[in-house]
């Protein structure tokens, strides 16, 4: 079980995240409000990195600080040891570090060949000749040929978010930022939409932060995970998921897992026991 | 139920003639839809409508000529009249002088709808995407807009007195009805559109001429077409009350010279074409917006 790809087999040299120290403090109105206090995570380039939270736990706040949606109050985040958020900069949102939407963001007015052609042409780092070739390419590896000349509405959530990630991924980010992606989904879509995301991911290798409330998804997926706290949103607990990759929905039977997740809920009960006191919504 | 990939690259050709089948199912759609409307009750209920409105029409002008009802001309009349080759007033669909009030009144229309989109699209996008820009300009725009249209009408004469001194301040008048809806529509349905969007472009590398083009102008066009379809009908307002101070052509000069007159049956007859056309200009802008907004309309299907 010595499967860590962040460890044995990354051939990705890009993408290490470096979450130095950040807090975030929001202040509508003169009320203070410690999103994310004093946060350190570092996400080794090629890893699967997954953080866990309640709603409102500061998961969000921190990819849009790594996104270039906002900026921090206190700490740096570096990509590839480049500072691209910190207390006085904000890099602005760019190419190599793409979000994948909570609720989805294709373009609903573009079918979907234009927007998973979007990203080289609006870069201009392909004509829009090569920017569709290079779509319907990279929709045929998915799996997803038939479906270029329809519009995002035509399709069902599952195939969309897919489409979502091709988005992304035609433009070889160093990071893929995925907010919830698979929140709304009934439970078959969604198991359908992890191993879509698993078998992209040992294709590609980029580097992924993934946010969710769900400790099974978490442990699905991830190489590492990360257990955030609510209010103000802290890391808690950091667990090494050593399933061992290709992962198919076999694994969730399989005993390690079995493991991990009695551990890794044993670790959050107290938090989610306090959470659950507090009013908030439950963990996982 | 595992995700399959496939290596396969997809030959050029599968994609035209999947481009020209989408085309067979644009037209076929229309035929459907045609097809339903016409086996549904609702189309015939409305007709009966129509019916039963003209019926009490003629119960109340020509059948019982009640007080009130008995100075205004029936269906029966007008509609002799209308059909007339030798008609009593001079308009019908016989007479070239019919034609031509319809055609002045088109092209104002035409004209001033055609300055107001081409003004108000981009004004109301601007005024929705850039934060300052609509804080400087939607004050005027809010004050601007309740002074009603005929209280232009000095203004608008005294501006075009030297141009084409007839038409440019009817146009003006018509023109001015149509930009305020197509303006502010077209801001709400910049509002409108999701944040989520603008960042997702952003991400994608997108500079602001993308964003202008790709996000802020599609996302907004439903609303602007609500906005064209209110414009258009607010213009044919304000277009017949400008034909009848000032014109010597038009619908709308046509019924207040025939009231004028004592023409009774013209004024109907003139009424109604308003009606028809007005309904024909909604319905073609309609039709622009389902085409160029085909996204909603295939994903309601």
């Amino acid at each position: 079980m010595s499967n860590n790809p962040s460890q044995s087999s990354a051939p990705a040299p890009e993408g290490a995240i470096s979450i130095r120290n950040v807090s975030k403090i929001y202040d509508p109105e003169g009320v203070n409000v410690l999103a994310v206090d004093n946060c350190s995570i570092d996400i080794a380039p090629g890893e699967f990195c997954v953080i866990v939270g309640p709603s409102g736990c500061g998961k969000t706040t921190l990819l849009n600080a790594i996104a270039g949606f906002h900026n921090i109050t206190h700490g740096e985040i570096l990509l590839d040891g480049k500072a691209i958020c910190t207390p006085t900069y904000t890099a602005p949102p760019g190419s190599e570090r793409i979000v994948v939407f909570q609720n989805g963001a294709l373009f609903p007015w573009s079918t979907i060949l234009d927007n998973v052609a979007f990203g080289p042409i609006v870069q201009g780092t392909a004509t829009k000749r090569e920017a569709e070739e290079a779509a319907h390419r990279l929709l045929a590896e998915l799996g997803l040929p038939d479906i270029a000349n329809r519009y995002p509405n035509e399709l069902s959530s599952g195939m969309r978010r897919r489409v979502e990630i091709a988005r992304a991924l035609i433009n070889s980010p160093k990071v893929l930022l995925l907010d919830e992606p698979f929140r709304a989904m009934d439970a078959l879509t969604k198991g359908v939409a992890q191993e879509f995301l698993l078998q992209v991911f040992d294709r590609v290798r980029k580097t992924v932060f993934f946010i969710t409330h769900d400790l099974e998804e978490a442990l699905f997926l991830a190489d590492h995970i990360l257990v955030m706290t609510t209010r103000p949103g802290r890391i808690k607990c950091a667990l090494k998921v050593d399933l061992p990759r290709p992962r198919t929905f076999h694994v969730r039977a399989s005993k390690r897992y079995l493991e991990l997740k009695s551990e890794i809920f044993a670790a959050v009960r107290e938090e989610a026991a306090k959470a659950f006191a507090a009013g908030e919504r439950e963990l996982a | 139920m595992a995700v399959s990939i496939s290596r396969s690259q997809r030959p050029q050709t599968e994609d035209r003639e999947r481009k020209a089948e989408s085309k067979v199912g644009a037209f076929s759609m229309l035929a459907f839809r045609l097809r339903q409307a016409l086996t549904q009750p609702g189309t015939y209920v409305g007709l009966l409508g129509i019916i039963s409105m003209v019926l009490l029409w003629y119960v109340l002008t020509e059948l019982l000529a009640l007080p009130r009802f008995n100075k205004l001309p029936g269906p029966v009349a007008v509609w002799k009249e209308f059909t007339s080759r030798t008609p009593t007033y001079g308009i019908s669909i016989y007479t070239p002088d019919y034609y031509m009030h319809i055609f002045w009144s088109v092209w104002r229309v035409t004209q001033a709808f055609f300055w107001a989109t081409i003004l108000g699209v981009p004004l109301g996008l601007f005024m929705g995407w850039r934060k300052t820009f609509r804080d400087y300009t939607f004050p005027i725009l809010e004050i601007v807009r309740p002074i009603p249209v005929l209280a232009w009408v000095p203004i608008a004469i005294l501006m075009f007195s030297g141009i084409a001194s007839r038409e440019a301040p009817i146009i003006f008048l018509t023109f001015l009805a149509a930009f305020y809806a197509t303006v502010l529509n077209t801001m709400l349905g910049v509002e409108s559109i999701d944040e989520v969007y603008f960042r997702a472009a952003r991400c994608l590398g997108a500079k602001p001429r993308h964003i202008f083009f790709r996000v802020v102008l599609p996302g907004a066009l439903p609303f602007i077409f609500t906005g064209l379809q209110i414009g258009v009908g607010v213009g044919w307002f304000s277009l017949v009350a400008a034909e009848m101070l000032s014109g010597e052509y038009g619908l709308g000069f046509l019924i207040w010279d025939s009231y004028v007159l004592s023409q009774f049956q013209v004024i109907i007859i003139a009424m109604v074409t308003l009606g028809v056309i007005g309904y024909f200009f909604s319905a073609a802008i309609r039709i622009v917006g389902n085409i160029l907004m085909q996204w909603t309309e295939r994903g309601s299907v």
